[in-house]
């Protein structure tokens, strides 16, 4: 109680004091930059994002077989074709499902290990801790033949439940070391508090530290969502059934037919766009808050 | 961090017995899930791509299976040019990448942490291409590229270049065009973790220099970029590490064509296994990419004294 209070005393009179003059001061240090200096190289990078993306769309919505630049008469027809006869529709319900399951095992299973790491000495943490970062050196592309055999073991083959595993896999190394990260960073004087509070461990995590996690477990588990929504190789090699397949898989069999439906290739990208820039939207500022926890609270 | 484990010291009595309540196995429990699954799933794999890789191994041709000690590096070294030729445009990729989206990163980070006038829409708008898939990537810029509708169509109607050129499937124009339709997905990347880095850069600093005189370019030369540097060392590695093992993207948009041109070991390594079943070579191959790998990354970190107070 004690602690807390001082934490939260401390820094409060510098923060309100010296407000008044400093929006002025501000203003003539690093943000003092011209204003086309900012707009000029913006504009021109957001050119060259933003074409790409109007060219799909406009192949997504126009006739086939149309030059026009502008997206009009509209038609849905190649969106309606995608969907139902090239089985975007069960493609799509499948990386939800697979997006959605690898996120949630990732975040538990990270948050789980995060925490030891953070705030337990064991006896085998450091090479704990090595194995987490070597096995970012191992390409889980290269791997995929002992992977297939290892699923083939266990009759998992033609399973969403392989990919999920797989993607799971790969990426609890780093969301692990992010979050045992985003733990160190919340005081453990905290929970400490908790336990004289009368709280046992767990529930002294639940209710102190697992709010603070927010932004930066928002930001792990939109990463394993897009991560795995966009993965393409494990469900590539290890469904091989048609109504398994993911939707990167369904993109790709598009793209290899002998001559491209382009109309078909465009409405089926802008499908696997949309879950993921709009995840990326909301998360946008988490993201950045995220990342930055770190530092702005050490 | 430091500072909150000193301040956690002195109570140390009263959490003792806390401490000692909750059981020693209690950090082994938590971490056993990540555990298992990273044994069974990762060192596993590994180690069997270790042994496969001493041994003649191909499903298809069972005749010739069995122990080959070094057999397959030796092939490796001195009979495959392909594992030449891939590995010196592996180094090409991941350099000219890797290089390129630090560069842009950097740059769009700085711009975008100014305050102006639609800073949140320029943001968001800058770093939404980071959120697409290699192969959705590939798909957005098969339709860019394609011969009859793309681009191309478009610049041959202003007088720009001939109609019906194929950017990827010509060997002079190959190269630039991935790299361009990686760099379009790549430079966030950079940009949003420089930008993180960018929010705890002290403004007192900045304050201080303005104090003395530094210019804006002097300001970024002593006090942005020595902040950024451990950031900038980490992403560059995650990066590079990930352009090099990654074959979403040129698996789909060029299958490493034409002739070859855009191989990288993992996909020759891909090919080789998923393809032509060698699975034995293939795992020496894969064994030789994870040691040149390792290699690398030690001399990088070492050279570029990561961490350098500790």
């Amino acid at each position: 109680m004690i602690t807390k209070e001082a934490t939260a005393a401390a820094p409060a009179p510098p923060r309100t004091a010296p407000e008044p003059p400093r929006p002025a001061k501000r203003r003539r240090a690093w943000d003092e930059a011209p204003r086309w200096q900012i707009y000029l190289p913006l504009g021109i990078y957001l050119v060259f994002t933003l074409i790409p993306f109007y060219w799909i769309l406009l192949f997504a919505l126009r006739p086939a077989g149309s030059t026009s630049l502008v997206p009009w008469p509209m038609t849905t027809v190649h969106f309606e074709k995608v969907w139902t006869d090239r089985g975007f529709g069960t493609f799509f319900y499948n990386s939800v499902l697979v997006g959605v399951v690898t996120l949630l095992m990732t975040t538990l299973v990270a948050l789980a290990g995060g925490y030891a790491l953070a705030r337990f000495d064991f006896k085998v943490k450091r090479g704990f801790m090595l194995a987490l970062l070597c096995s970012q050196f191992v390409p889980g592309a290269l791997l995929l033949v002992p992977l297939f055999e290892i699923f083939a073991g266990l009759q998992m083959i033609n399973s969403l439940i392989s990919v999920i595993i797989a993607e799971t896999v790969f990426q609890l190394p780093l969301s692990m070391i992010l979050i045992s990260n985003f733990i160190k960073n919340v005081p453990y004087s905290l929970e400490e508090a908790a336990w004289v509070d009368g709280c046992n461990r767990f529930r002294a995590f639940r209710v102190v530290v697992l709010p603070l996690l927010r932004p930066g477990l928002i930001a792990v588990g939109s990463f394993a969502f897009v991560h795995s929504w966009n993965h393409f190789l494990f469900a590539l090699m290890f469904l091989n059934n048609q109504e398994k397949q993911t939707i990167p898989v369904g993109l790709n069999t598009l793209m290899s037919a002998d001559s491209v439906d382009l109309g078909a290739l465009a409405a089926g990208g802008i499908i696997a766009a949309v879950p993921v820039v709009i995840v990326f939207a909301f998360i946008q500022k988490w993201l950045i808050t995220g990342f930055s926890a770190g530092a702005v609270k050490g | 961090m430091a500072q909150a484990a000193a301040v956690a010291k002195p109570p140390t009595p009263p959490r003792r017995r806390r401490a000692s309540a909750t059981p020693r196995r209690l950090p082994y429990l938590l971490i056993a899930p990540a555990a298992l699954l990273m044994l069974g799933f990762i060192a596993y794999p590994v180690l069997s791509v270790f042994y496969y890789s001493l041994q003649d191994y191909n499903p298809t041709k069972p005749w010739r299976n069995g122990f080959a000690g070094f057999g397959n590096f030796t092939r490796i070294f001195t009979e495959d040019p392909l594992f030449w030729d891939t590995l010196v445009f592996s180094a090409k990729w991941v350099f000219v990448e890797v290089g390129l989206q630090l560069l842009f990163g950097l740059a769009l980070a700085l711009i975008v942490n100014q305050t102006f006038v639609g800073r949140a829409l320029g943001r968001a708008l800058v770093f939404s291409p980071w959120a697409v898939s290699g192969v959705l990537t590939s798909a957005i810029w098969v339709l860019l590229y394609n011969s009859q509708t793309g681009i191309t169509r478009y610049l041959a109607d202003m007088g720009i270049g001939d109609y019906g050129v194929s950017w990827l499937s010509d060997t002079s124009t190959v190269f630039p065009a991935v790299v361009v339709a990686d760099l379009w997905r790549g430079v966030p990347f950079f940009a949003i973790l420089i930008l993180a880095d960018l929010q705890s850069v002290s403004r007192d600093l900045y304050e201080a220099a303005e104090v003395d005189g530094a210019s804006r370019f002097k300001q970024f030369l002593h006090i942005t970029l020595p902040h950024l540097k451990d950031a900038i060392i980490l992403s560059t590695l995650l990066r590079a590490v990930w352009e090099f093992n990654n074959v979403d993207l040129l698996y789909t948009l060029t299958g490493g064509g034409p002739a070859g041109e855009t191989t990288t070991l993992p996909l020759y390594i891909a090919n080789t296994s998923v393809d032509a079943h060698d699975f034995g070579y293939a795992s020496a191959l894969t064994t030789v990419a994870f040691v040149i790998l390792l290699f690398c990354s030690m001399v990088y970190l070492r050279l570029s004294k990561f961490g350098g107070e500790k």
